[in-house]
């Protein structure tokens, strides 16, 4: 395979599928189907389909402050950065059999996948809010709790089948302890999300809208986009873990969508059964009830294969 | 962009020292029974995401500095509703030594939904109107209408001083 057509894989992976021109749709559709969901759980009709499309218009067409300095560049520039990084994210998920391309590595993925939560802890500091520092502060605690389960559950899941590489991952068969790694990725992702019960940073009503308090039109547009293709990634990260390798490309892709439709309906349905937990139920639960599967999972994942060559 | 403004109404809740009664009906709104959300109503935590400014209560002396700066805070284009009789006449504090009322002393309001409190299907008709409104001044700052629009005014007639005094 010549430098050409890789480039172009890689181009129509970043850009096409699964990249921006699906993910963005996506995005909205999937902000669609959980807000429908919640509504659908408390018993009303909920918004409109197109709701999250009206909404990100309406607020590119919003009036934006002059912010002079440092600060105002700033704030101008989380949003682009997490929405870009979460693009990024999307783009590596390897939903099609890898033809060429970028074949992104699990640790560029994790790495990209965190970054719009660091940018969120940094944009709520910066836009000097109490609220937002507040729920900057939160978001901080909760990631340090959530990441420590998260990054050992993909740990284990890589250790165990001896590869970094989700292309690799996506194609090898299915382990007991991969079905173990992807329910604690489960468990993990309403925090990374921010849903309930662990709604912390954003806890709407409680500290007003958290890290986003003082960010108004573009600016909030793209952290609405930015959240949605967070969930395509994150949802997609579980979805190629446990899609059977499939080498028609149509079916591929249509299986990798309704998994995230699964996964999406899943967790707004636990969103909208559960109640805002505390700051340390929620770190206490990560820490102590959930962290020991994790490292149980992890041990097991890299003893075995020690194991298996200590046998004769 | 029209069609995206007027789909899109997020609120912004503002309580200027009212009984509460309001409140729980704009609250009522967004229940199930109501589902205000139907037409794209979002309930934000910061006035700086919101369209629309809903005020209670008939605007205490104290209350006057909060309204102003909420009121500023929120990017242009936006809208304001009176919501209750409260901060469109002051009602049954008129007089009071406490209050600096009504409301349109401080800002421009582009409708009113009298009642004591009115009922949630009125207040979703004020949000309604409020978004049409928006929809009209499609990206340019424009002072409020000089005749503010009144929910279940019969007379059809868009002025508010008239339909409080049909009212009592």
């Amino acid at each position: 395979m010549n430098l050409d057509s890789t480039l172009l894989t890689a181009l129509a992976r970043l850009l096409v599928f699964p990249g921006l021109l699906f993910a963005i749709p996506a995005a909205w559709f999937f902000l669609w189907v959980e807000r429908k969901a919640v509504a659908l759980m408390q018993g009303r009709i909920g918004p409109p389909f197109m709701q999250p499309f009206y909404d990100f218009v309406k607020l590119m067409g919003k009036e934006t402050p002059h912010r002079p300095g440092a600060a105002g560049v700033l704030m101008r520039l989380w949003p682009l950065l997490a929405m870009a990084s979460a693009a990024g994210a999307v783009g590596l998920l390897p939903v099609l059999p890898a033809q060429g391309g970028f074949q992104g590595d699990l640790i560029l993925l994790l790495a990209l996948l965190e970054v719009p939560s660091m940018c969120i802890i940094a944009a709520g500091f910066s836009s000097r809010s109490i609220f937002g520092e507040i729920g900057s502060a939160r978001e901080a605690i909760l990631s340090v709790s959530y990441n420590v389960v998260f990054l050992l559950a993909i740990v284990s899941i890589a250790a165990a089948q001896n590869t970094f590489s989700l292309a690799t991952l996506a194609t090898l068969p299915h382990t007991p302890l991969r079905w173990l790694g992807v329910v604690a990725l489960l468990v993990c992702l309403p925090a990374k999300l921010h849903l309930n019960p662990f709604s912390l940073p954003n806890a709407e009503q409680e500290i007003y809208a958290g890290p986003m308090t003082e960010y108004v039109g573009v600016e909030l547009a793209m952290w609405e986009l930015s959240h949605g293709l967070e969930w395509i990634a994150a949802t997609g990260l579980i979805a190629t873990l446990i899609v059977p390798s499939i080498s028609t490309w149509w079916l591929a892709a249509l299986v990798f969508v309704g998994i995230i439709f699964g996964i999406v309906l899943l967790l707004s349905v636990v969103a909208s059964a559960t109640a805002r937990l505390a700051i340390d139920s929620s770190v206490r639960f990560y820490w102590q009830c959930t962290l020991i599967f994790a490292g149980l999972a992890a041990v097991i994942a890299i003893a075995a294969p020690v194991i298996a060559r200590l046998k004769p | 962009m029209c069609t995206c403004r007027r789909k899109s109404p997020w609120l912004f809740h503002m309580n200027s020292g009212s009984c509460n009664g309001c409140d729980i009906e704009l609250i009522a709104a967004l229940s199930p029974r109501y589902d205000a959300e139907q037409l794209g109503v979002r309930l934000e935590g910061s006035p700086r995401h919101a369209d629309i400014l809903c005020v209670t209560g008939p605007v205490t002396a104290k209350a006057v500095g909060a309204v102003k700066t909420v009121y500023d805070q929120i990017p242009e284009p936006k809208a304001v509703i009176a919501i209750g009789s409260c901060p469109a006449t002051t009602n049954v504090f008129i007089d009071s030594r406490t209050l600096d009322g009504p409301l349109e002393k401080h800002i421009p309001v582009d409708v009113f939904v009298p009642g004591c409190p009115p009922r949630p299907d009125a207040i979703i008709q004020g949000v309604a109107k409020a978004a049409a409104i928006l929809a009209e001044r499609a990206g340019h700052a424009k002072p409020a209408s000089d005749h503010p629009v009144v929910i279940g005014d019969a007379s059809g007639e868009p002025c508010f001083r008239c339909a409080s005094e049909g009212q009592q």
